[in-house]
Order: C-alpha cells, then structure tokens, then sequence
C-alpha cells in the first residue's frame, strides 16, 4: 500500500437509451496499490462496467467521466483508443471469466503468448519463446513444451485460464484486473488458478483488482474489498472482516447465503432500500 | 442497471398502452411487441426506404384503375409507335403504340401476384420438409434432405425452364415452375433452425410435460422458424422478381398482351438503341422493386439480430 | 417414490464411447429431498434427465411411484415428474409470454379450469398478474425461474427435479427462490431431487446429500454429517475443503497439473 498503482476518483459511466441515460457507474471513487482488492456486487451493480472503464473498453454510445483516472503517472482521460492499445498488456492487462472466448482458436497458446511478449516488447522470435515457455511454468504448467503447441480447444478450462494468466502477465504489467476469473471453473480448480494467481501478484508487486459476485472467495483471497450496488461503493472494508459489515446491503447479502451446518427453515431476504440508490444521486 | 430517468409517455395515450410493461391481455402484449420491433426498425433509414417502395409497389397495384387507364394498356395505336415520353404518355409508348405508364402500372399487378404465390406454395412447403427433419434426425432427415438435395443439384434458372417449357407458357406454370426450384433452401434453412433449438432447456420443459413431437413443431419452433424463413423470402423476392421476369422476356411466362415487365423489357430489346425507354422503363421497375425488397430484407434481418 | 436401480448412461459408441454414469443405485423416499452434489462432467445433471425421462437409451431400472418406467412414458407418468432447470433464460420460450407458457401444459393435458389454475400457479411463486402478458425478456432472472417453477407445479407433480436451480442467479435472489421451493416442498409434500455443485444450496434444503464424481456416486450421507465433516471419502473431504473459501495453505502445494491433458 505504499504506492499508489491506480487512482479513480468519482468515475461514471453512462449509457444513453431509449428511456433515457443509464448511470451504470456512479461517482467510484478508490487507489489500488500493491495489494489485492476485491470489487463485489450482483449483476448490474457496475462491478464489470468500472473494470472495463479503467481498460478503456467502454464501447461506444458508452460515456466515461472522472475527476481522476491516473495510472501511475498516465492519465487515463481522454486517452485515444491507440493510447490504451499501447497501455493494455503492458501496464494493465485483463483476465476474463472464459478462456474459449478470448484465446484465439486458430493459434496454438504459446504462439499466443509469445506474440504477446513480441507485440509489447519488441523482442525476437527466439527471445519471445523462451519467456513464453518460462512464463507457462511460472503459471505451473507441468509439460511448457507440450503445452506450447496445443491449441486452445484441446486444454481444459483451468488450464486455459492459467494460459490467460500467463499471456496476460507476459509483458509485465503494474495491474490485473481478474473479472469472474473463476467462475466458469470448478471449484477444485478455481482453488488452484487462485492460488497461482495470488502467488505471482505476490511475487511480482502488482495490484490485482478482483471483481466477482462470490463473497466467500473474495472476502478469502483479497485484502480489501469494495461492495458495490446499484453503480456506486457502498462500503469498503478489510476483507477479512467482512462479516462486521456495517452497511445493511452487505449484511443482507451475507445473511442470505445459505451456510453448511446451519440449518434455517427460511433465508432471510434482503430487503432492498431505496435510500441506498439515493446516497449520490 | 442503475436507475433510469425514464421519459414516461403521458398515462392513457395508445403509445403508453402498447409500451406498458405489464400489458393485460394477449392481444396488447403481442401489440407491445410488434410496437417495440416497430420502433426498432425504424431508426434504420435503408430500410425504410425499402418497405417504402414495398409499399408503394403494393398501392399501386391495388389501385392501378384511378392511376393509369386498364385500356390503354393493350390499346394498340399503331400511329403513336415508339413515342418519346410526353404528357399524354409519361413513359412514352412501345412498338404497337401501347402506353408505356400504364403497363408499368398494371404490370405491379403481375409481378406481385407471382411474388405472393411463389412465397405462399414455397414457405409451407420448405416448413413441412425443413421441420421434420431437423426434429427426428435419423432416417427422416437422410431421406428428406437428400431429396432436398436434388432440387438444389440443378440450376435454378434452366429448371424453372425446364418446368415452364414442360408445363407450357403462362403465369400460372411460371409460379409453379419457380416455387419448384425455390423451396430447397427455406429446408435447409428450417432444418437449421429446428436443429439449433432442438437441444434448448424449453424444448426439453414441453417434452417433459409430454407434449407430442407435431405440438412441438407447431407451437414451439415454427414460431421461432418463420422469422429467419420471412426474411429469407424477402431477399429472395428479389430473385423471384428476377426469375419471372427472366421467364417472362424469354416468352415462357405472361403471353402477350399481358403488360409483364420482363416480357416488356424483351419487347424492346429490338429496339434499345433507337428507343431506349421501351426496354429501360420496365428493366427500372424490375430494378427499383428488386432493389426494395432487398433492403427491407437486410433491415428485418438487422432488426432480429439487435433482438437476439 | 424415486428408485434407480444400477442404471448406466453412455454416450457414443465403441472406443469412443462415454459413460457419463456408472452403475448408479439411488432411492427418495416420499416427500424427502436428496441432493446430489459434482463437478461439471461428473453426471449429476445426467442422473437428473435420465430420471425425467430425456435420456431414452439409459440403462437399468428406473422407478417412479412404484411404477417401473420405460423409454416411451405415458402422459400421467410425464405429469408426475416435472423439472426445473439451471438456465432461466434458455427454459423458457423467448417469442410466448408468461400465459402461453403456462398455458401450454394446460392444453396437452387438457386440464379443467385452464384460466383459473394459470392465475393460482402465478400467485403461488409469487408472481402478480402483471407478469401474466410480459414476454420472457421483460422479466428478471429470479422472476424467470419463479415462472419455470409454476409451469412445472401447474401439472401437479409429485416429484420436482431441480438441476442447479439457483446458480444463475444472485445471491440475494438465490435466497428467495430457495425459500419459495422450501415452502413449495412443504405445502405440496413433494419429493425433490436436486442438483448443484454448491454444497451449501444443497445442504439447506436435501436431507441427504450424494457426493458424485466422474460419473461415479462416490459417497451417499446426511446434511448433518456433512456440516460436522463427518465424511468418508476423499473426494468428499476435498469439496468440503474448497468449499470454506480461498484457503492459500491448502492448495499451494496441492497437484496442481491435475487438469492438464
């Protein structure tokens, strides 16, 4: 938390529609630094929408409004869609809930990875090769070589995932950002790309901005977590201490998950307040 | 999504019943949706343009007696041969002096007869081919789709040829002739559709609760069906047009003196280069409609694909 | 109510063959609820469709109310068993509204009081009859699966098959759906069978949970037992691990090249 990787501060993002704008991101205010925070919120909570913002691939009729939107030293404002080219791989990259959709499926996975440390660092065939395979192994593939040649419908999801990791961290960037990560995985494996996950942010000193609607995993695997709804935080807090949640959407949430080994005839169901939309109109 | 600033339309206005998000009845909900794809598809200009000129096509053969004169469409006035356009007759007249404007007008009439009856024989029976096989598979589709097949190995045009020449000139033989060639693809394109859907959850809920295999076709993916099968047909109109008109110029279709634009374009082929509008005005009807179809096609097509 | 006696699925042919399930022996007795509880691929879901009926080539017996089901079943035999599945948005039809879909159970069996049984079968999950016209899209996905659950009760069933009714969905409407098929259950004396790869859903609302992997049912026990890890197997052991949350002891150095290949 020494330094300050990413800041935004009352970021917002509109989508024009029939009935009227959208405000699917409300006045997000937060600075990652080199830690793990976790953003979580049901669908159309704008968890999703604010990862992409800060990546720059709100698409059009989408609009984008900061007071602040730095990364490190780069201001995200206004950047053109070549700008964000340049930044995405090598300062932030993205790892997206299914790896069928975003590994190409004509190119064997090394070749994509090395590609990628190609495109970003400007470095020969042979080079690009060699960090791929070292990559692929960080990621604790067993067999790099073998793995290197197969195309992407011929490895399982976890290790597709892994495979996105690896090609995502190739060039080295100061963030991830992970979206639903894991929630096309069984649990078994999401345990194992978690863990891989934790371990490289760690050992690299990057930031890693975990969005996920799974309190369990968040509040375990992160330091800090955002709870959003609606488009805005709600509430941040220490991960760990998220069952003292003090804000009655986060509690409600936690109340209506169903625990093993306590039985209760009837959940309790959240009762959603209209003040809670309010807050920042 | 977060909350949003809806314009509401003013309470008790048709626009707010057909919009209304909790219609009461069936009828206002089947109302609401079409309303809705309405406005949809309004916003796209080509297409618009394309169901304008459907819709003038449409007009003007309803009502071709109040624009242009039944008579002087086989009125013969062999002193008027070959006029350049002029206010007694707009278009100008052909080589037996018949005025150009009211064959146009009343060849509407022809063209869309074809049109309508072609799309009514081919789209039941490319359903009652297409269907069937995409929901069994097995022996049914191998035997119904090679058949299929058949139709698709010849040309499209040398069969209706064939078909026409077989069946001896006329309208009618010329609408069988190009339904006869032109339902293979709307089976394979119901055999598609059915085959796509066929594994889906809702399918499987109306099996379960022991829906027959005819119930299913019928009332869960015809309707699903018949989209995609619409839009075919209306690029495909292009074609038909197209095929009538080809039929038509080679003397197989509508006999003289029927104001059949293809036949009409034949007509003045002899005489192109001196008097060009005997076969240009004609040849530009078959244009413009062909051209209206096929963009009121792609819009229907764009508007199912932002649905979906 | 729900007896399987050794009944194997397989897909495919020859060497290629797949068996989805091995072999499977399971009973529900009336009115309880069982929880079968895997990984995608371990053939829950399939032991799920087999019972329902989709699956015609299974294997083994199959017996529903003391009456031993065939490939063909007949219209009470369908009406009995209803299921509710994972996906609110591919189970229902996209072009019909909330009546004819309800409306279409109504019509095959050719039930009495068509108009008033669609109304009550709204009213029982819990939907107005503002929903009864909207079109699929215009409902949200807890409202969706509410009119998945009516459709399937509006025949009376005796069994409810549900295959992870509530994984698409958020939390806090997972709770409201698991409530209404908890209350459902209690007022209809229905026997469940469910399947979900969340031990927890299961938990709350099976009495008796079966562990299955690899097309295999690997351990049959209590929701009790399970709460207090009173377990048997392994398997059982580790999905009850990864189960607690993110745990960075247990998995750094777990084999992780299990996936590979």
């Amino acid at each position: 938390m020494t330094d300050t990787l990413l800041a935004v501060r009352n970021l917002s993002v509109t989508y024009p529609s029939d009935d009227g704008d959208v405000r699917a991101v409300r006045n997000v205010s937060f600075i990652l630094g080199r830690e793990r925070l976790g953003i979580v919120g049901e669908s159309g909570s704008g968890k999703s929408t604010t990862g992409r913002a800060i990546m720059g691939l709100v698409g059009h009729p989408g609009r984008i409004e900061a007071d602040e939107l730095r990364l490190g030293d780069t201001d995200l404002r206004g950047l053109s869609e070549r700008g964000f080219r340049r930044l995405r791989g090598q300062r932030i990259a993205m790892v997206l809930q299914d790896p069928k959709y975003s590994l190409d499926p004509v190119m064997s996975v090394g070749q994509q990875i090395a590609e990628t440390h190609r495109r970003h660092l400007r470095s020969t065939k042979r080079e690009a090769r060699r960090a791929a395979l070292e990559m692929l192994e960080a990621v604790h593939i067993r067999d790099p070589e073998r793995v290197y040649t197969m195309y992407p419908h011929q490895i399982s999801g976890g290790m597709g995932q892994r495979v996105m990791i690896a090609m995502m961290l190739i060039a080295g960037p100061d963030i991830l950002i992970a979206d639903e990560p894991t929630s096309a995985l069984d649990v078994t494996v999401q345990a194992q790309v978690l863990a891989i996950l934790d371990e490289l942010v760690r050992s690299r000193g990057m930031g890693l901005l975990l969005i996920s609607h799974n309190l369990h995993l968040v509040s375990s695997f992160c330091d800090r977590v955002l709870v959003m709804y609606a488009g805005q935080v709600l509430e941040t807090c220490e991960a760990g201490k998220l069952a003292d949640a003090r804000h009655p959407y986060t509690r409600g949430l936690l109340a209506a998950l169903p625990r093993l080994g306590e039985r209760r005839a009837e959940l309790p169901q959240l009762q959603r307040d209209p003040a809670w939309m309010a807050d920042i109109a | 999504m977060a909350n949003a600033t809806a314009s509401a339309p003013a309470p008790g206005s048709a626009r707010a019943w057909l919009l209304s998000p909790s219609p009461a009845s069936r009828t206002q909900a089947r109302c609401g949706r079409w309303f809705r794809a309405w406005l949809g598809f309004r916003r796209n200009t080509l297409a618009m343009t394309g169901l304008g000129i459907v819709l003038l096509l449409v007009l003007m053969a309803i009502f071709a007696p109040l624009i242009a004169d039944r008579q002087s469409t086989t009125l013969q006035v062999l002193a008027n041969r070959l006029q350049p356009a002029s206010w007694q007759h707009p278009f100008g007249t052909d080589e037996l002096g018949r005025d150009l404007f009211a064959r146009v007008v009343f060849g509407s009439r022809i063209t869309l007869t074809i049109v309508a009856m072609v799309g009514v024989i081919v789209v039941p029976v490319g359903l009652a081919i297409g269907l069937p096989a995409g929901y069994f598979g097995g022996w049914v589709d191998r035997v119904l789709m090679r058949i299929t097949d058949i139709f698709l190995a010849f040309p499209r045009l040398v069969l209706a040829l064939a078909f026409a020449a077989a069946l001896g000139p006329g309208i009618e033989n010329a609408v069988i002739a190009i339904a006869l060639t032109a339902w293979p693809p709307y089976a394979r394109l119901a055999r598609a559709e059915t085959l796509t859907r066929r594994r889906a959850e809702f399918i499987q809920a109306a099996e379960l609760q022991g829906a027959s295999a005819l119930r299913i076709i019928a009332t869960q993916i015809v309707p699903l069906c018949l989209s995609s099968v619409i839009i075919r047909l209306t690029l495909d109109m292009a074609g038909i047009i197209l095929t009538a008109a080809g039929l038509g110029f080679l003397g197989l279709g509508a006999q003289p003196p029927a104001p059949e634009w293809g036949a009409m374009v034949s007509s003045g082929r002899q005489v192109l280069l001196d008097q060009w509008w005997v076969a240009t005005i004609p040849g530009l009807a078959i244009f413009i409609v062909s051209l209206g179809f096929n963009l009121l096609g792609d819009g229907l097509r764009d508007a199912g694909d932002s649905r979906s | 109510m729900i007896a399987l006696d050794d009944v194997t699925v397989t897909y495919g042919r020859g060497p290629r063959a797949v068996t989805a399930v091995r072999n499977l022996t399971l009973s529900v007795p009336e009115g309880q609820a069982v929880g079968l509880v895997g990984e995608s691929g371990s053939g829950k879901s399939t032991v799920l469709r087999a019972v329902a009926g989709l699956i015609p080539h299974a294997t083994g017996e199959i017996t529903l109310a003391g009456q031993r089901v065939d490939r063909r079943r007949s219209t009470a035999q369908r009406k009995m068993t209803q299921m509710v599945f994972q996906d609110p948005y591919g189970s229902l039809h996209p072009n019909q509204t909330v009546d004819q879909i309800l409306g279409l159970p109504v019509a095959i069996h050719r039930l009495d009081r068509g108009e008033a049984r669609i109304v009550q079968a709204l009213a029982e999950v819990g939907l107005g009859r503002e929903h009864r016209y909207r079109y699929p899209h215009q409902l949200s996905g807890g409202q969706r699966q509410r009119v998945a659950i009516a459709r399937a009760l509006i025949l009376e069933p005796r069994i409810l098959l549900l295959d992870e009714p509530t994984s698409a969905l958020d939390v806090s409407v997972q709770a409201e759906i698991l409530n209404l098929l908890a209350r459902l259950r209690r007022d209809r004396g229905l026997t469940l069978l469910m399947v979900s790869h969340d031990l927890a859903v299961i938990a709350h609302l099976c009495e008796r949970i079966g562990v299955m992997t690899r097309g295999l049912l690997v351990e049959t026990t209590t929701a009790t037992a399970m709460a207090s890890n009173q377990v048997t197997h392994d398997y059982t052991r580790e999905l009850l691990r990864f189960n607690a949350g993110f745990d960075r002891s247990s998995v750094v150095n777990a084999d992780l090249d299990a996936s590979a290949g």
